[in-house]
């Protein structure tokens, strides 16, 4: 059996990642989108703590940033469930297909 | 193979594959309960790898705050009963070639590049960067880097130490960026006036 080593980090980021992406482009539940969102998010923060453990460079500047993207993920899911709920007062349905006003 | 690369498979493979069931899971209550998943093992990826605050600030702020506000979205949200909105077969099909085709790419760039750390431990049980550290780097007064010899200045000049170089300044434009989001936040979710005469 292998060391864990930075790759299995790294490929377990990039599984995260594409599971968010695919989540984003298939699902059509405004928060299943931002649920997409969140996980790639998740993924970029694992890649983060990989390389502050294995690379003695950025033994603190990995945490540093990972901290940094909790608490822009947080900002973020706020503000996308607030208009989300304002979307849902709006035109009572959550459907992102629903959503062409602005469309030109 | 020793118990902390046992743990790491076991959350490694509960992780992966909680993401991967948010994806294919056609439930929206469902989904949030296999997030919640994902998130409890990412916090636990965050554990092993020696990352202790980052794993309880995940915790805390994932688990705990943006998976409730989440499910209450969903709860606020609730569709009637003969609204669809499964995702067609033809859409699945692009979907799943293309998120293929990106995790080769990613997958075989991960695996080919040398990453020639010149420490490359194993997991084991290391002294985990304590919330000292991180507050101190975070607020400037501990070096952002101790063993980073990464030149700064114009090319040309001979590098120069790296003193006191941290974070203090992000962490306060993060700071006024929370303050403006729940003030914006608190705005557009706010009770909306009624139109019309009011009945009371």
């Amino acid at each position: 059996m292998n060391q864990i080593g930075l790759e299995h980090c790294l490929l377990l980021g990039a599984v995260l990642f594409v599971a968010g992406i695919v989540c984003m482009a298939t699902k059509r539940n405004a928060i299943g989108i931002l649920m997409g969102s969140e996980l790639v998010l998740n993924g970029a923060n694992i890649n983060f703590v990989a390389f502050a453990r294995y690379n003695e460079t950025f033994a603190m500047e990995g945490q540093v940033f990972a901290l940094f993207t909790i608490v822009l993920a947080a900002a973020e899911a706020a503000i996308a469930l607030a208009i989300v709920l304002n979307f849902y007062n709006n035109h009572v349905t959550v459907d992102v297909d629903a959503a062409e006003e602005l469309k030109g | 193979m020793n118990v902390a690369e046992l743990l790491f498979w076991i959350t490694a493979l509960l992780t992966g594959l909680s993401a991967i069931m948010v994806v294919v899971t056609q439930n929206i209550v469902r989904a949030a309960l296999w997030l919640l998943f994902t998130l409890a093992g990412t916090a636990g990826i965050f554990f092993l790898l020696g990352a202790d605050f980052v794993g309880a600030t995940q915790l805390l702020v994932y688990v705990g705050g943006i998976l409730i506000l989440v499910v209450f979205g969903v709860m606020l949200t609730a569709q009637g009963p003969f609204v669809n909105l499964k995702t067609g077969a033809g859409e699945w099909a692009v979907s799943i070639v293309v998120g293929l085709l990106l995790f080769g790419l990613l997958g075989i760039s991960i695996l080919m590049t040398e990453w020639n750390f010149t420490p490359a431990p194993s997991i084991e049980p290391v002294q985990s960067r304590l919330a000292n550290d991180l507050g101190l780097s975070l607020l400037g007064f501990r070096d952002a880097t101790p063993k980073a010899d990464l030149p700064i200045g114009s090319p040309g000049e001979p590098p120069r130490e790296r003193t006191r170089l941290a974070y203090l300044f992000p962490f306060e434009i993060v700071s006024v960026h929370l303050l403006v989001v729940l003030i914006g936040a608190a705005y557009l979710a706010r009770a909306k006036r009624r139109k019309g005469p009011a009945k009371s």
